[in-house]
């Protein structure tokens, strides 16, 4: 793809894209390179020497039970997440679309969470859920429900999912209406002229040509939910009880930063790139499919 | 609502409701914990550590904002105050905003306006950079940039984010849809290449540069593992993090009511940004993702 009319030049383009490329090679290329070297070295305690040692990282990664339980949580959480916030929105957003003269009302009410950093939002649900001090906490602990999520697993991992799914609405709600609205009028009308019900109507002909959004929407979310949902867990249950909470990312952060474990935490890094390189190309092969029959 | 539905005589007007109860039940959800969180900072720190938070406002509330925004000690923790770390958190945002606009638009230019050798290997290493967010490499980025001495600075919070595919994407998109009329007509008026970068396309841009701005200066006041690892020092704190480290380990005896203050605050800017800049946020959003 280029125009066919252009300014002739031979450093200007250069120049103009030399910081562009200055910082992805510095910022980006060298340290995923760095990550993918470490993680076929070992380093010694002292950070002096290093060698090589193939696959050992991985093997050693993969074959830890802890990591594989990690792997266990970080699929509960994201499925959760994308499935919780994705039909949340569009029932919104269709009951939004269906009352014309309201829609852009609810609309500006129900965006702005979009602006909150997963880390605040997680803080608010704090504020109501914590057992001492939150009006929803101990209305539970005062209705004899047991409620403490910084004791008992499967509560640390129900908070954490919804207050990352409530954060995640508003960005599906505003994706969801706009595909809602780019649907013509006619064609509903048409079919509720044949006398489809509006449930029959949503399935065969909203559901499907909505199809394009929801699945860009299922990749964005399932990396929503696989990195900047770091926030809301170190802000909320720092990965625990235990490890109830840690996910992928969690554990990165954990091994590297905390623990010091380089190898294994850039064996980590390297497995994660290839899980967004993987739901990238997934992505664009579905766009560029879009394109080709639009 | 369910009651609603399953009586059959209520008959359509009652109906009609339904939608607009369901709707109103979402707004609400996503409107309660803000309002709790506001109430809370009109209220006394062993008021909201009791448990007994009343839903109508109390009257600390200048004391509690006075004091988060400029002291640095409450009565049981310490912590930056908030003053510092808007400003920080404001450096960050403005920062990493115009400076990926910045970038990016005039690398999409070269992309778009130029055609030189490895035109298209330049292209696909900036289109690379979308697969890798930064929390994928966090670790060896932050080698590189403890290497470079930039740990507790500007530069270090800043410059690693500022390299942005997804502007460079949409600026190159917009940039091929300028008609070739208008670059030749330049051209026979002997504009060069920068005279028509300044005079045509910075103003056609206007809109899609505001657009941008609102999504990645909330992107940037967001931030959170990237600046957890990059400030050491608290005259350096961001206010995202800040909260979180005043929670601490979220113990009851603690000055809830100045965390819930520091809270308003720091959702203060982006909320602020989100609802007066709506029409460029929805249309920068939908577009940039496309």
């Amino acid at each position: 793809m280029q125009r066919r009319v252009i300014f002739d030049n031979r450093a200007l383009p250069y120049l103009l894209l030399a910081p562009q490329v200055a910082v992805t090679l510095i910022f980006f290329i060298w340290p995923a390179a760095q990550a993918l070297w470490q993680s076929v070295h070992l380093q010694d305690a002292f950070g002096l020497r290093s060698q090589f040692v193939g696959l050992e990282n991985f093997q050693a990664v993969l074959s830890d039970p802890n990591y594989l339980e990690t792997v266990k949580t970080t699929i509960v959480f994201s499925a959760s997440v994308t499935l919780l916030s994705l039909a949340s929105a569009l029932g919104l957003a269709v009951l939004a679309d269906a009352k014309i003269r309201a829609a852009a009302a609810y609309k500006t009410l129900l965006i702005w969470p979009y602006a909150l950093a997963p880390a605040v939002a997680a803080v608010l649900w704090m504020f109501i859920f914590n057992p001492d001090i939150g009006i929803l906490g101990r209305a539970l602990n005062n209705l004899g429900y047991a409620w403490d999520y910084r004791l008992n697993d499967g509560q640390a991992l129900t908070m954490v999912i919804l207050a990352a799914s409530w954060k995640q609405v508003s960005y599906n709600f505003i994706f969801f209406l706009a595909g809602l609205q780019a649907i013509p009028r006619s064609v509903l009308e048409a079919a509720s002229i044949d006398g489809a019900g509006a449930v029959r109507r949503f399935w065969t002909i909203t559901f499907p040509l909505l199809s394009p959004t929801t699945f860009f929407l299922l990749v964005v979310n399932i990396v929503y939910a696989f990195f900047e949902t770091f926030g809301t867990i170190h802000a909320l249950t720092h990965g625990g009880p235990g490890k109830a909470t840690e996910t992928l990312i969690f554990r990165v952060y954990q091994d590297g930063v905390v623990n010091h474990d380089l190898g294994g935490s850039s064996a980590q890094s390297v497995i994660l790139m290839v899980i967004v390189i993987a739901l990238t190309a997934i992505q664009f092969r579905f766009v560029e499919r879009k394109v080709h029959y639009s | 609502m369910t009651r609603d539905r399953a009586n059959p005589r209520s008959g359509g007007r009652l109906m009609d409701m339904v939608p607009h109860l369901i709707l109103m039940l979402g707004v609400l959800i996503f409107a309660f914990p803000i309002y709790v969180t506001v109430i809370g900072s009109t209220w006394d720190a062993a008021t909201i550590g009791r448990g007994n938070l009343p839903l109508t406002p109390g009257g600390e509330m200048l004391n509690n904002y006075a004091s988060a925004w400029s002291e640095s000690q409450g009565n049981r923790v310490m912590h930056t105050p908030v003053r510092i770390m808007m400003w920080n958190s404001l450096v960050m945002a403005l920062v990493i905003a115009l400076g990926k606009i910045a970038i990016s638009i005039i690398s999409a230019y070269a992309v778009a306006f130029f055609r030189f050798p490895l035109r298209m290997v330049f292209f696909w290493m900036i289109f690379i950079t979308l697969m890798l967010p930064v929390e994928v490499r966090i670790i060896p980025t932050y080698e590189v940039v403890a290497n470079l001495g930039l740990i507790d600075s500007y530069a270090g919070l800043t410059i690693p984010l500022i390299a942005s595919a997804t502007a460079t994407l949409l600026f190159r998109q917009f940039f091929l849809t300028i008609p070739d009329e208008l670059v030749e007509a330049a051209k026979i008026d002997g504009a060069g290449a920068l005279r028509f970068f300044v005079d045509v396309v910075l103003p056609l841009s206007r809109t899609n540069i505001a657009a941008l701005f609102v999504i990645l200066f909330i992107y940037g006041w967001n931030q959170y593992l990237w600046p957890l690892l990059i400030t050491n020092s608290a005259e350096m704190e961001t206010v995202v993090i800040g909260i979180t480290k005043m929670i601490g380990n979220g113990e009851a005896a603690t000055d809830w009511n100045l965390i819930m203050a520091t809270t308003v605050l720091a959702m203060l800017p982006p909320v602020a940004v989100v609802v007066l800049m709506q029409r460029w946020f929805v249309k920068g959003l939908v577009d940039s993702e496309k």
